[in-house]
């Protein structure tokens, strides 16, 4: 059976696009070259839309309202704008408010230049680089699905964590938190042997293992093993690296 | 009991209950609400019937349970039917005599009447008491009629009539078109018109549809839905199971806090009867309709009132709310069509399907029909449950009902809508109440909670009061929310401690542009509410802590000092007795004198200091003029002497 995706046509900043039905207006903009910033959204995984810093100023039945374009679907006719003074300001208290929270991240300093802020009006924390965007626990549950850390406690309170702070026996140390926390709160090492994953309230170390042909350490034992089990290859699959295999 | 099994069979039961009923049978009607029951009707109830066995009247008069009246402040109450008479803050030694003199005699227990602090006349029947009669209880009437756990006296008071009419008078698009027309909007908070809810439920794709009765009240002071949940459950599933019906639901929920125990049991049991008796499960009373609800308990977090994030708690998840630009009424609870409404929007519902849309209309504003029930609390003499219809004002609700202020003070403002709920000040108490002029003065009907402040209330105190509430409650989801508030309630404690700056307010301004604008869900882009209201209305008092160091209302701590007057204090000493840091120096006959630097403002010299001589006072910012050491008593030996009992003075 195949699907038909209907095209639709929208407006954003001026510009006309063509677009599928029920993408989000974020994604659409992206395609066309249109820069909405966005901390907490990213291809691999599902909209969560806790930055708040991709919202746009959307028209319809000539209703106008400021929604978060990572969650808001596109349809016939909507005019999308994505840099009034109304979205400016917004956007400014909110850059404010994360450089408070983490004066110390390079990334979040050089977003709030690109944006035009200069500075912040509160007082500065030390939180480290953890924006709570909880990128790291949608990848760790819907990419590599084993759920191995989460967001615990509940507002101001609320943190990244492993189950009760401790190593978690679930975490396989692939690193994909790492490479998608866009503030580099989650620091990952490859050392002779050893892995080293640092979190905000957690490091923990992992044996890597070691390629039969050229000897390079490459990748964490419990990954290796985690993938054979899950899609049933055989044990020494990974004896070799993918560089050594053709 | 067999199921019913037709409408006739219905209607053919209900006749059989009123006729084996005696309407005029003395009855002794006691109020088993939550705060009837922490005030100790459960003893009165024990001794009721204990004192009534051993006077042999256990056979002639009966004894009923219901549920909550709503003046709570009043109870534990108990009236006699039929005369009607009521008594309030009955106590368990009161009950031989109501038995005695009462049921026995015929006479009036004058003590336990209620007294109009008003007139100073006492009142004899429950309905010519002002809190009641300036009421008109729809929703709330049949809380002091009928047991809640009696199937019977609900049937026996027209219950299920609704449903019966529903299902075999009328097509599910009637009943849409009826509660349409109706113009019931949500009670819950949003206000959104009920009817176009369940059209655009009813015509979303999909077989499997689910409506909910959201019973997460968690508004500090508000206990509307409580009581219905507790005194009439079987209203709350009669709304949901002809809702259903409306919408093609076949399951449905009840999400209730677990801290409200009364009303889980309550509907757990008539959960438990409407089953036996045919009102749900397949077929209900022979219409071929089929329905189930379930009943979750909430885990406790106040975020999960809100619909999504409720919605999510119930699908086991963790409480928090998501973008609602695909709303759950095409994509809800498992991604299906879901139908939310709290207690108080279906309890409406039976009343709109048996009595009609054209006389729901004639009750409340234009765009505000029918009634609300408002929690009536704070500085305001009488507290309890209110209900009016739309349309009324504030000053009918708080002075008329709610009999003004206590202790001759004067109203300073009333917060409407809960938490996220702005302040309404005095010059606007002609408002009249409905759910468009709240939103027009910048506060909101939320669910319903009215809490009364008077002139010892500070606008910055009661903001950061409420904007605590918040972030504490906040998930957390959204950086706004999260961030935000913890930066607001910050801004607003250095303001009440002295560290206000200029820029203040328009911070405070600007961020609460950015939570209204920007927040995830309704938690944080109300929550600026009572900080946009208290500065919209007193701004000169935050100017007051901000320029001036001052907190005009006294109750800042760190802005205001207490100073024993020289010329008042008669160096009685129970001030300097009862400090608890010993900051009060004096001897005999030397006036008492308070060290600034030691006192922590707790405010007991004020408090113990005898009213004829008051000599301390609190001030703020103005210094005064008072000795720094003890000095001998000088003017305040006449007033000693000419008070009546000065020796009691140690004893106080």
């Amino acid at each position: 059976m195949t699907t038909v995706t209907k095209m639709i046509t929208l407006t954003i900043d001026g510009q006309e696009v063509k677009a599928e039905k029920g993408a989000m207006v974020l994604d659409v903009a992206k395609d066309n070259n249109i820069y909405i910033p966005a901390l907490c959204s990213h291809d691999s995984v599902s909209s969560y839309g806790a930055c708040r810093l991709c919202l746009v100023e959307v028209t319809k039945n000539e209703r106008e309202r400021l929604v978060t374009s990572c969650l808001y679907p596109v349809e016939e006719g909507l005019v999308v704008r994505t840099n009034s003074e109304r979205i400016t300001s917004n956007r400014k208290t909110l850059m404010e408010l994360l450089l408070a929270r983490c004066p110390e991240s390079k990334e979040i300093q050089d977003l709030a230049k690109r944006l035009g802020v200069e500075g912040t009006p509160f007082p500065l924390e030390e939180h480290g680089n953890c924006i709570l965007c909880a990128l790291c626990v949608r990848v760790c549950q819907e990419i590599v699905d084993v759920s191995a850390i989460s967001l615990v406690n509940r507002g101001v309170e609320r943190e990244m964590a492993i189950p009760f702070y401790d190593n978690s026996d679930a975490c396989i140390g692939c690193g994909s938190c790492a490479y998608i926390c866009p503030t580099d709160a989650i620091k990952m090492e490859d050392i002779g042997d050893t892995r080293t994953l640092t979190m905000p309230n957690n490091k923990t170390e992992f044996k890597l293992a070691r390629c039969k042909v050229c000897g390079k350490y490459w990748a964490p034992q419990k990954q290796l093993e985690y993938i054979t089990k899950k899609v049933d290859l055989p044990l020494d699959f990974f004896d070799t690296c993918t560089d050594c295999r053709d | 009991m067999n199921k019913l099994g037709s409408p006739q069979e219905l209607e053919r039961l209900r006749e059989s209950i009123i006729r084996s009923s005696e309407p005029n049978r003395p009855c002794i009607i006691i109020c088993g609400g939550t705060g009837c029951v922490a005030l100790g009707s459960g003893d009165v109830i024990n001794t009721f019937k204990q004192e009534m066995q051993e006077n042999g009247l256990d056979s002639k008069v009966d004894l009923r349970v219901t549920g909550c009246r709503g003046f709570c402040e009043r109870g534990p109450h108990v009236v006699t039917h039929p005369e009607g008479i009521l008594y309030q803050r009955v106590k368990q030694e009161d009950v031989a005599e109501i038995v005695s003199e009462t049921l026995l005699k015929g006479n009036i227990v004058d003590r336990l009447l209620y007294v109009d602090p008003e007139t100073g006349k006492k009142i004899v029947h429950e309905s010519e008491i002002p809190f009641y009669a300036r009421q008109r209880r729809l929703l709330l009437a049949n809380n002091a009629k009928i047991s809640p756990d009696s199937i019977g006296d609900y049937l026996a008071s027209g219950g299920y009539a609704a449903l019966n009419k529903a299902l075999f008078e009328m097509s599910p698009e009637r009943v849409i078109a009826e509660v349409k027309k109706s113009g019931l909007r949500g009670r819950g908070g949003g206000g959104f018109p009920a009817g176009r809810k369940w059209e655009t439920c009813r015509r979303a794709e999909g077989d499997t549809k689910y409506v909910i009765c959201n019973c997460d009240e968690g508004d500090p002071g508000a206990f509307m839905d409580r009581s219905l949940m507790e005194g009439n459950p079987h209203s709350v599933l009669e709304g949901m199971i002809i809702g259903a019906y409306a919408i093609g639901a076949h399951q449905g929920y009840i999400y209730v806090r677990n801290e409200y125990p009364l009303a889980v049991i309550h509907a757990e049991l008539a959960l438990k009867q409407a089953k036996e008796y045919g009102f749900l499960g397949e077929n209900i009373l022979g219409s071929g309709f089929d329905f189930s609800v379930k009943i979750n308990r909430g885990g406790g977090a106040f975020v999960c009132g809100e619909s999504t994030a409720l919605m999510a708690s119930l699908e086991g998840e963790v409480g928090e709310p998501r973008a609602k630009y695909v709303h759950t009424s095409e994509k809800g609870l498992w991604d299906k069509p879901t139908n939310l409404n709290n207690v108080e929007t279906w309890v409406n519902v039976p009343l709109i399907v048996s009595r009609g849309a054209d006389w729901y209309t004639k009750i409340g504003t234009q765009n505000s029909k029918g009634t609300k029930i408002f929690s009536l609390v704070g500085k305001v003499n009488n507290t309890g449950l209110v209900e009016v219809p739309m349309g009324m004002t504030l000053r009918e609700i708080v002075f008329d009902i709610g009999g003004g202020i206590p202790g001759g003070k004067k109203f300073k403002a009333v917060q409407t809508g809960g938490p996220s709920g702005g302040c309404i000040p005095e010059s606007l108490l002609d408002l009249p109440v409905d759910f468009d002029e709240l939103t027009k003065a910048g506060s909101m009907m939320g669910s319903g909670g009215m809490i009364v402040m008077d002139e010892d209330n500070c606008m910055v105190d009661i903001a950061k009061y409420f904007i605590s509430f918040l972030e504490e409650e906040s998930c957390g989801k959204c950086l706004p929310c999260r961030e935000g508030l913890k930066r607001m309630r910050q801004i607003l404690t250095d303001i009440s401690e002295g560290r206000g700056e200029e820029g203040d307010i328009e911070l405070l301004e600007c961020l609460s542009t950015t939570l209204v604008d920007s927040a995830l869900c309704a938690l944080g882009s109300t929550a600026p509410n009572p900080v946009l209201t208290a500065i919209r209305y007193f701004r000169d008092e935050y100017e007051a802590h901000i320029s001036d160091k001052r907190c005009p209302a006294g109750v800042c701590k760190e802005l205001i000092r207490f100073y024993i007057l020289p010329d008042k204090c008669t160096a009685c000493g129970i001030c300097l007795r009862k400090c608890p840091v010993d900051a009060i120096s004096g001897a005999k006959r030397m006036v008492h004198v308070i060290d600034q630097d030691k006192c922590i403002k707790c405010g007991t010299c004020l408090d113990v200091c005898p009213e004829r001589f008051s000599a301390v006072t609190k001030g703020s910012s103005e210094e005064l003029d008072v000795p720094a050491e003890p000095i001998p008593v000088t003017a305040s030996k006449s007033k000693t002497k000419a008070s009546d009992k000065p020796s009691t003075d140690s004893e106080v």
